[in-house]
C-alpha cells in the first residue's frame, strides 16, 4: 500500500514501550510494534479457540454458538478445557488482545507527541470487559460468574444475571449508566447537526465558522460549550457510561444480593417523608 | 483548576461511599441451577442467611402419644374435627397448638371459663376450621405441599397471627386532584418496594386474574394482554420472590418466562401453590370474617388471608423442608 507524500514525516523511530528497535516498523499502513506482535498473536489464538470450541459443540448456527465459562464447582480454579477451560484461555487471549492494543495506541502517541485520550478511553471500554469476567468473578469467587462467548447465549446471561436481582432498572448505577449513555447520543447527534448545518449552508450562502455554531447555541439556550468542550463533554459522557456500567454489575451480588427495589429502603426512609 | 479537580474528585469518592453504604458485602453464596454460563443461579448473603436460618429452626415436638386410650369423643363433649383422635392423642395435639400458635395466652385463647366444651370464644371457632383446613392441605394439595405437609407451626410460628398475612389495600391516601393512581406508584412492600400494583393478593391469590402474560413469539401478534396486566403479574412475581428468599430465574429462564420446557421444575410447585392459596383463601379464610371480632379484619372490613410468605416466610421450602408432619399424623387427614 502506498504511503501518502506527507505521510513520511509522522513516521517517526522511537517512543516504544517495549522491544526498542526491533519490532519499530510498518507494515504498509499499519504500525507494529511489539504491540502489534502480541495483538495478532492473541487474537489468532483466542479466534482459534473458538473455532475449537464451536467445532465440539452441538452447532455450527453462528447465532447459537457459545463458549461457557466453566460450573461455579471449579471456583477461581482451572477447569478441564471441554468444562469451561476453553472459555478461561480465550478470557486470557481476549484481555492480552486488547491490552495489547491499547498499548500500541500508547506507543503511536508517545511516536507523534500527543496525549494519551484515545488509549485512555479504550481502556475503560476494556476496564468493564475485565469487570465483568475478572473483577466480578473473582469477588464472588467463581469463574463460573463470567458471561458466556456466543451472540445470543451472552444476551441470555444478561436476561437472567439482570433478574437475578428482581428488577434491574433500580440498580442506581445503571440509572446512571444508561442516562449517560442516552445523554452521550444525544450530545454526539447535537453535535454532528451542529457541524454539518455550519458547513452545508443554504444556497448561495458562504459555509459558516464555529462563530456561527456558538451562536447559535447562543440564541438556542444562552450558552455554547464551545469547539473544545464539546469533545470533552463527549469524552466525558461516554466513559462515564462505560465506567457505569461497569460498576452496576460490580455491584450486583459482591455487594447487594437481593432484588435492587429493595434497595432504596433508605431512601423511603429518609425521614423528611417517612 | 486543581483545586476543582480535587473537590471533583472528593465529591466522587463521597458520593461513591454513599452508593455503597446502603450495601452489601463479599463472600456471597451462590448456587448454580442451570447449565454453566446461563445466568441460572441463587445469590445469597451468608451473613443474612444465617440469621434467616436460626428463625426457621424447628421446635422439639412433644413425644407420640399411646394409641391404647379411650376415643376422644367419649371423653371430651363438642369434639367436631379430631373425631378419630384417641384421649392421648388429643391431648397431645391440644398442647401442641397451645405451644405453635398462643403460648403466652396459653389454652385460655381458645378455651374461656373453664368449661373447654364451649365454642363462646372465637379464636376456637376458628381453630376449628383451621384444623380442617390443614388436613385438606395435607391430603388435597400433595401436589405443592408434597409429604412435608403443613403443621399450624408452618404459619404461626408462637404467634396467634401468622407473621404475614394479608387483607385488601385501599392504598395510600391521596390528594382528590392526584386524581387515580390505578394501584401503583407507591413503594409497596408487598411487591418489593417497586412501584408496581400493591394489591396484587386480591387479583391473584382470591380472583382468578389470569397471570402469563408474556406472547409466544417476537413480535406483538394477537396477545391482548395489557402493560397493567404485565405490571400486576410482575407484582405478584416479586412476591413469590421475597416470599422464597429466591430471585426470577429460582423458577423461569428469563429468556422465556412463558416457556415451560425452559422452566425449572419448582414453577409446577409454585402453579399448585397459586392455586392452592386461592382455594384456602376463598374456601376457608375468607369466610370466617363474620366470626372474627372487628380489630382482626383489614381496614376494608375483610378477613385475613394467606399468600406465598405466610408459610414461606423468606424460606424456598417452609423451615427448610423440615417435615413436623410425620411427627404429627394426625394433621395428616383423618384416620380411616
Amino acid at each position: 500500500m502506498a504511503m501518502l507524500s506527507f505521510e513520511k514525516k509522522y513516521r517517526v523511530r522511537g517512543g516504544t514501550l517495549l522491544g526498542g528497535d526491533l519490532f519499530d516498523f510498518w507494515m504498509g499502513p499499519f504500525y507494529v510494534g511489539f504491540f502489534g506482535i502480541t495483538t495478532i498473536f492473541f487474537s489468532f489464538l483466542g479466534t482459534a479457540l473458538i473455532f475449537y470450541g464451536a467445532a465440539i459443540g452441538p452447532t455450527w448456527n453462528v447465532w447459537q454458538i457459545s463458549i461457557a465459562p466453566p460450573d461455579l464447582s471449579y471456583g477461581l480454579g482451572l477447569a478441564p478445557l471441554k468444562e469451561g477451560g476453553l472459555w478461561q484461555i480465550i478470557t486470557v487471549c481476549a484481555i492480552g488482545a486488547f491490552v495489547s492494543w491499547a498499548l500500541r495506541e500508547v506507543e503511536i502517541c508517545r511516536k507523534l507527541g500527543i496525549g494519551f485520550h484515545v488509549p485512555f478511553a479504550f481502556s475503560v471500554a476494556i476496564f468493564a470487559y475485565v469487570t465483568l469476567v475478572v473483577i466480578r468473578p473473582i469477588l464472588l469467587g467463581a469463574w463460573g460468574h463470567g458471561f458466556p462467548y456466543g451472540i445470543l447465549s451472552h444476551l441470555d446471561w444478561v436476561s437472567n444475571v439482570g433478574y437475578q436481582y428482581l428488577h434491574f432498572h433500580y440498580n442506581p448505577a445503571h440509572m446512571l449508566a444508561i442516562t449517560f449513555f442516552f445523554t452521550t447520543t444525544l450530545a454526539l447527534s447535537m453535535h454532528g447537526a451542529l457541524v454539518l448545518s455550519a458547513t452545508n449552508p443554504s444556497k448561495g450562502e458562504v459555509v459558516k465558522t464555529p462563530e456561527h455554531e456558538n451562536t447559535f447555541f447562543r440564541d438556542a439556550i444562552g450558552y455554547s460549550i464551545g469547539t473544545l468542550g464539546i469533545h470533552r463533554l463527549g469524552l466525558f459522557l461516554a466513559l462515564s457510561a462505560g465506567f457505569w456500567s461497569a460498576v452496576c454489575i460490580v455491584i450486583s451480588g459482591p455487594f447487594w444480593t437481593r432484588g435492587w427495589p429493595e434497595w432504596w429502603g433508605w431512601w423511603l426512609n429518609l425521614p423528611v417523608w417517612r | 483548576m486543581r483545586n476543582f479537580s480535587m473537590k471533583l474528585f472528593g465529591t466522587a469518592l463521597l458520593a461513591g461511599c454513599m452508593l455503597l453504604a446502603g450495601c452489601e458485602r463479599p463472600p456471597i453464596e451462590s448456587v448454580q441451577r442451570g447449565y454453566r454460563g446461563t445466568g441460572m443461579l441463587q445469590v445469597y448473603n451468608p451473613r443474612t442467611l444465617e440469621e434467616v436460618r436460626a428463625a426457621n429452626e424447628v421446635p422439639a415436638s412433644i413425644p407420640l402419644a399411646p394409641g391404647d386410650s379411650p376415643k376422644a369423643t367419649t371423653v371430651y363433649k363438642n369434639v367436631q374435627v379430631l373425631t378419630d383422635l384417641n384421649v392421648a392423642e388429643f391431648t397431645r395435639l391440644m398442647v401442641s397448638m397451645t405451644n405453635w400458635v398462643s403460648p403466652k395466652e396459653g389454652c385460655a385463647y381458645c378455651h374461656a371459663g373453664g368449661d373447654f366444651a364451649a365454642d363462646t370464644v372465637y379464636a376456637k371457632t376458628v381453630a376449628r376450621r383451621m384444623l380442617q383446613m390443614t388436613r385438606h392441605i395435607n391430603t388435597d394439595w400433595k401436589k405443592h405441599v408434597a409429604e412435608t405437609g403443613v403443621t399450624c407451626y408452618t404459619c404461626h410460628r408462637g404467634q396467634p397471627v401468622p407473621a404475614q398475612v394479608w387483607t385488601q389495600d385501599p392504598g395510600p391516601k391521596t390528594a382528590a386532584q392526584a386524581g387515580n393512581r390505578a394501584e401503583q406508584n407507591a413503594a409497596a412492600m408487598k411487591v418489593g418496594l417497586t412501584s408496581l400494583p400493591y394489591d396484587p393478593f386480591s387479583y391473584y391469590l382470591k380472583g382468578e386474574y389470569p397471570i402469563p402474560v408474556a406472547g409466544e413469539q417476537a413480535l406483538p401478534a394477537d396477545n391482548r394482554h395489557s402493560i397493567k396486566e404485565t405490571e400486576g403479574t410482575y407484582g405478584l412475581m416479586m412476591h413469590l420472590s421475597q416470599s422464597l428468599g429466591v430471585n426470577c430465574t429460582y423458577c423461569h429462564n428469563s429468556r422465556a418466562f412463558y416457556d415451560w420446557d425452559q422452566s425449572t421444575p419448582q414453577r409446577q410447585t409454585a402453579w399448585y401453590g397459586i392455586r392452592m392459596v386461592r382455594d384456602l383463601n376463598n374456601d376457608y379464610l375468607e369466610p370466617l370474617g363474620p366470626t372474627y371480632p372487628k380489630e382482626r379484619l383489614g381496614p376494608l372490613g375483610d378477613a385475613p388471608k394467606a399468600n406465598c410468605g405466610t408459610c414461606h416466610q423468606g424460606v424456598y421450602k417452609p423451615l427448610f423442608g423440615v417435615s413436623m408432619l410425620k411427627d404429627h399424623p394426625e394433621l395428616a387427614g383423618a384416620k380411616r
